[in-house]
């Protein structure tokens, strides 16, 4: 194999894990505030036929991720009333915002299928990206540099920020947060609209990143490998990144099998489009194994905030 | 002014009724608004949905064929919503069903009797359960998530149809299309109501939800169920066994999805088609919720949603409303419930002003 192709090969992993990757930091943020949204996949379409239309109408992808982000922040808001303000389960809800993302981009997302649009590569000059070994360096869409960027700055803002610590207590013990003062509602909402607003970005990565043209359904379940990605990362950032890449690894030997056939063909083209489901069940059975019993799960995840007043 | 809300003494029976009716409603409203909004015939969606499926006695064995999947498979995801056990991969579970109950038409295609139609049947339940062996398996051995475990096995399950009906079980007669055989006359499921489509599947749903109710109101097994969702801690006290709740919900939920399946492949299709996955696994989910979690309730919602899903075909060519917009309605539903839902346990109090009485 010539470097070339390696590189390519390379550029085309972190290209596929780069939307899992942003709607997974997003979860993180979420649940280490004691929140469980199940919802993912349906923002990430939100995000996704958004991200499409805005960028198809408009001929700029920059404004397309902002409008993503924010149909994705938006519809996390539904959510995030039901759940904190109604305190209505919260698997039965994220899978109902599930549901309705999915009809709602295949409702927009109709009149746009079949257009393609410019996808949204490299944003230096070409001249960077001649020598293999510079491209793996300035070759990326801005999506990936923004991944990379937010899992550094998601670290940061967990392990060393004030308002970090405040977010873990909420999710480790809500009703001493909310004793010593801190406003526990507040700071989930706070935290789902994050998470909203990634699954937004990351679905649009799936028009201007992966396939540059509007189709039913396509982040084809990876909202919810995103959230079980976060389960096999023990909710850290870097081991998140990692997780990612495994995954996106995966998912191009799948692209690669459908594309090449020949030297794939050993096993079923169905059975290589499984491998990222197969894969994930997978990962969680290992990283249980390997856990045997403590999870590193927020202490609050997922339970409604009931205080005595 | 300004309104609280404040928690009931106890929580409100009327409303644990109402509120579904009150989501239904409010769904119409609101619904009809946003598609207008969107330029629609927002009023004539709501119309042809939620109406003309009930008014048109031509539609009415459509909602029969389609109100028994969703009721079998709701009333299995309802026991284990019950107990806490999340299954959510009922679609993977009836895709199984379906493909077993085709695996046992293919082989008898020969054979004549009537024996056949009971072996798929056994068929169709044991597929269901064996594709939710594994997230019971999981889950019991090593805590891992039934949620994601269920529905990553679903995209699987779909991989396998599509391989199944492309390659091995491709009818070489069938001009190239990707699907099998029709099956032989024992292999169909017998109609029961002269001159309709309405097959033996709909009163089976029926008998199962009844079944299912008796036996979670009136069984031990029902009583254990409940403790161990409502009060865990109990339920450990008592003597039941979490892992053994977890087996049985999920074998529940997966075997009458898995014969939901059956029934729909020898039932409505009669033969297997790539399209043969129509979200009744995902629809159940909601249909379960709308129907509190009972087996009686669950054959109200069934035949309650099974009108927005004709209502949604008849619209599509009446009004050229897209099928995507069922999906819409049908998520409404739900998150209106879910926050109708609030008012069981709380009521709405005014603050600042005199003490009301409840609005509720």
């Amino acid at each position: 194999m010539t470097t070339e192709m390696l590189i390519a090969i390379i550029i085309t992993v972190i290209g596929a894990s780069t939307p899992i990757l942003i709607a997974a930091l997003g979860e993180l943020v979420v649940e280490k505030s004691g929140v469980l949204n199940l919802g993912v996949e349906g923002m990430m379409l939100i995000g996704a036929v958004t991200g499409f239309a805005v960028t198809f109408t408009t001929g700029n992808p920059w404004l397309g991720i902002a409008c993503a982000a924010f149909a994705g922040m938006a519809s996390s808001m539904i959510f995030a009333f039901l759940t904190l303000s109604l305190s209505a389960n919260q698997v039965a809800t994220g899978l109902a915002l599930t549901i309705f993302g999915t009809g709602y981009s295949s409702l927009f997302g109709q009149a746009f299928t079949g257009r393609p649009i410019t996808p949204f590569r490299s944003i230096f000059p070409p001249e960077l990206a001649t020598d293999p070994v510079l491209r793996l360096i300035f070759g990326h869409s801005p999506l990936v540099y923004f991944s990379l960027i937010m899992v550094v700055a998601v670290w940061w803002f967990l392990t060393r920020s004030r308002a970090g610590l405040i977010l873990r207590a909420v999710g480790e013990n809500d009703l001493s947060a909310h004793s010593i003062g801190y406003s526990v509602i507040g700071v989930r909402y706070a935290a789902v609209a994050f998470g909203g607003a990634m699954a937004g970005i990351a679905g649009s990565c799936f028009p201007l990143l992966l396939t540059p043209q509007w189709a039913e359904r396509m982040t084809a379940g990876r909202g919810w490998i995103a959230l079980a990605l976060v389960v096999f990362a023990a909710w850290r950032p870097f081991r998140l990144l990692a997780g990612a890449y495994l995954f996106g690894l995966v998912m191009t030997l799948e692209l690669y099998a459908k594309a090449s056939g020949g030297a794939f063909s050993f096993l079923p083209a169905e059975l290589w489009a499984s491998l990222p489901y197969l894969a994930t069940i997978l990962v969680l059975v290992l990283i249980s194994l390997r856990r045997a019993g403590h999870s590193n799960a927020p202490a609050c995840l997922g339970k409604p905030f009931m205080p005595a007043s | 002014m300004q309104w609280k809300l404040e928690k009931r003494p106890e929580p409100s029976r009327t409303m644990v009724y109402a509120a579904p009716v009150l989501a239904v409603l409010l769904t119409a409203i609101v619904g009809a608004a946003i598609f207008t909004a969107i330029g629609y015939n927002g009023v004539g969606a709501v119309r042809e949905i939620f109406v003309t499926p009930i008014l048109n006695p031509l539609k009415w064995q459509d909602l029969g064929i389609k109100a028994a999947p969703l009721v079998l498979i709701a009333v299995g995801l309802a026991i284990g919503y019950r107990a806490n056990v999340w299954n959510i991969g009922a679609e993977g579970q009836y895709i199984l069903g379906g493909l077993a109950a085709t695996a046992v038409a293919l082989s008898t295609r020969d054979l004549a009797g009537p024996w056949i139609l009971p072996l798929m049947a056994i068929a169709g339940v044991a597929g269901g359960m064996a594709w939710a062996v594994v997230p019971a398996a999981l889950k019991t051995r090593l805590k891992v998530s039934e949620i994601l475990t269920s529905l990553m096995l679903t995209y699987v399950a779909i991989q396998l149809l599509n391989y199944l009906v492309l390659g091995p079980w491709r009818d070489p007669m069938g001009f190239g299309f990707p699907q099998t055989p029709l099956f032989t006359a024992d292999q169909v499921l017998p109609i029961v109501v002269p001159r309709t489509i309405v097959h033996l599947g709909v009163p089976i749903a029926l008998v199962v939800a009844l079944i299912a109710w008796f036996v979670m109101a009136r069984s031990l097994f029902g009583f254990q169920i409940r403790v161990v969702g409502a009060a865990p801690q109990a339920a450990r006290y008592g003597g039941f066994s979490a892992n053994k709740t977890i087996w049985l919900a999920l074998m529940v939920s997966g075997g009458l999805a898995g014969l939901a399946g059956m029934l729909e492949v020898a039932g409505t299709f009669q033969r297997m088609v790539p399209g043969f996955p129509t979200n009744y696994g995902f629809t159940a989910i909601i249909v379960a919720f709308l129907g509190r979690l009972n087996p009686l309730g669950i054959i109200f919602a069934g035949f309650a949603m099974s009108v927005a899903v004709v209502g949604g075909e008849v619209a599509q060519t009446t009004i050229g409303l897209p099928n995507a917009a069922v999906g819409i309605f049908q998520s409404m539903m739900l998150f209106f419930l879910l926050a109708s839902d609030v008012l069981v346990r709380y009521r709405f109090r005014r603050v600042g002003a005199q003490p009301a009485g409840s609005a509720a």
